[in-house]
């Protein structure tokens, strides 16, 4: 099940959604989470996906990538709909002892469920289909202006990248010490929550260690080669908008009005 | 001018104890003098602890010498101000590829030191693409590194390096986390920088049959060079190797214990091939 995080892993193919810039790929990223927030009725819910789905066609990367990415949040997911559900005052629908299910909190599970999913679908077009070092340079570029108050934009640009690019080198070592703790009598499957979390420690205990470790290696690695902060470095893909890019913010301003008008009109 | 000249080289790791206070010295590298010529193939043997890798790392600038001089391309590595020029002539190439890979492309990752070293764009690509075919990793340039084997991983690693145009690559035992199939692989690569490129390569290892084909070996232990000279007049030697706990190769070990028993054989085979010829030549 570890192996099967997908949020941050980049999916190799050629798509017109690959070649984006990734400025473009980020802020239509942002615009589309914002989306998700400003209607109130399913017609909306009908417009993300399609739109959604249209993304995920021409990103070419199979469907099934973007789903395993839910199940990381599966618990989270749960947890949202059954507060929704049973926290909503408003009209009963179904009344159980004490646990009153209501229309309108029946509405709204369903509406954070489906944004929820929508939202962490949305996401990993944009991170299975950028490079982590694309995003980062994108991120950079982005939030360079802030380097005016002193912040140090390339330094966390960088940061991120890297633990980007760790996050399958560290699922992998988990799944060692998971089964090298198994081999020595490990119980990961106690019904008893509280003895399964406390089963976690010696996992997370030498995964940390040899996270360390690997950080150590690494900024040797990097200062070997050279790296020595953002001053003076020159980039292998300079980020530089073509068409396409200007007509993905055509396509998303069009989408955003979308989004807030048409839901207004048709109420479902 | 030698490319590398290390002096009466001594560098000392400080133990401390929780409080901080100083609970002894290890001496790592003891007095060791080695000198490189611009397209010398040098191998360093030794066992764990040895101290080789330890010197390694001063050869490109990552520890600094406690007593002593390195001078490399005949700059200082004390001296801060030719510190990313030394790391620029001495590339160097780490034992454990998971950990010195930063791309999560194979092209972004050899594209990063030009990219440090401020290359212009254009530049980098033609770069990466000639470190890629030397290495024989070109067709791999799109994938994720995490897909491809150990050996791979470090023709990759080598690939990053070259991609810097050093005149010295430093190999810190690169295959000791290979299988026999990637050793191979990643000991050919190096034979073609070596070879075909004539960049100077520095190999520090522990398998006697990569440093075979060596212009100069020298033997490492507890900090000192014990045994140095070419690989022929360090083969013979193979009481003192295996005192050493070096494996002498096969085809070494056999013609010893042979002449041993009588057989007339010559002192200095290192090949299977020249085993097999000369004892042909004999029967």
């Amino acid at each position: 099940m570890i192996r099967e995080i997908t949020i941050g892993q980049y999916y190799p193919a050629d798509s017109v959604i690959h070649r984006l810039d990734p400025r473009t790929k980020i802020i239509a990223t942002f615009l589309f989470i914002v989306s998700l927030f400003v209607f109130d009725s399913f017609t909306g819910y009908i417009i993300v996906a399609g739109f959604l789905a249209t993304c995920i066609i021409l990103s070419k990367v199979p469907f099934s990538y973007m789903v395993k990415g839910l199940k990381a949040i599966v618990m989270l997911l749960m947890l949202t709909v059954i507060i929704n559900m049973f926290m909503t005052p408003g009209e009963p629908l179904i009344t159980v002892w004490k646990v009153t299910i209501t229309k309108e909190g029946f509405r709204a599970a369903a509406f954070m469920g489906l944004r929820l999913m929508l939202l962490i679908i949305g996401s990993s077009v944009m991170t299975l289909t950028t490079t982590p070092n694309n995003l980062t340079d994108a991120l950079e570029k982005i939030l360079g202006p802030l380097k005016v108050f002193k912040a140090p934009v390339h330094e966390i640009a960088m940061m991120m990248s890297i633990a980007l690019s760790f996050i399958p080198i560290l699922i992998e070592e988990t799944d060692k010490i998971m089964k090298a703790q198994m081999a020595r009598g490990a119980d990961f499957e106690n019904k008893n929550l509280i003895k399964r979390v406390k089963s976690y420690i010696p996992i997370l205990v030498p995964l940390f260690i040899s996270a360390f470790r690997r950080a150590g290696d690494l900024a040797m690695a990097m200062e070997a080669r050279c790296y020595r902060g953002g001053d003076g470095r020159t980039k292998m893909n300079p980020l530089k908008y073509c068409r396409r890019d200007y007509i993905a913010y055509a396509v998303c301003i069009i989408y955003l009005v979308a989004v807030v008008v048409i839901p207004r009109i048709f109420v479902i | 001018m030698n490319l590398i000249e290390a002096k009466n080289l001594i560098f000392e790791y400080i133990r401390r104890d929780k409080d901080g206070e100083v609970d002894g010295v290890t001496r790592a590298v003891n007095n060791v003098n080695i000198s490189v010529k611009q397209g010398d193939f040098i191998a360093v043997l030794g066992h764990n602890g040895s101290g080789k890798s330890t010197f390694a790392k001063h050869i490109n600038a990552i520890l600094h010498p406690t007593e002593g001089t390195v001078l490399v391309d005949g700059k200082d590595t004390l001296d801060e101000e030719y510190l990313w020029d030394i790391r620029q002539t001495a590339g160097m190439v780490f034992q454990n590829p998971d950990n010195q890979i930063i791309g999560s492309v194979v092209e972004e990752d050899v594209g990063f030191g030009p990219e440090n070293m401020g290359v212009p764009t254009k530049e980098i690509w033609e770069r990466v693409y000639e470190s890629l075919n030397i290495v024989g990793m070109y067709e791999y340039r799109k994938k994720s590194p995490n897909k491809l084997s150990g050996g791979q991983k470090q023709r990759v690693s080598i690939a990053g390096v070259l991609a810097m145009h050093p005149k010295c690559i430093i190999l810190d035992e690169p295959t000791a986390m290979l299988d026999p199939i990637g050793r191979k692989e990643v000991i050919r690569a190096v034979r073609a920088l070596n070879e075909v490129e004539n960049i100077t390569v520095i190999l520090i290892t522990h398998y006697m049959e990569e440093a075979i084909y060596a212009d100069k070996i020298y033997v490492m232990d507890k900090g000192s060079v014990v045994l140095e000279g070419e690989p022929h007049e360090v083969f013979e030697q193979v009481e003192k190797l295996e005192e050493l706990r070096l494996s002498v190769p096969e085809a070494t070990k056999i013609a010893h214990e042979l002449r041993g028993k009588g057989v007339p054989l010559p002192v200095g085979i290192i090949s299977e091939e020249e085993l097999v010829e000369t004892l042909s030549k004999i029967l």
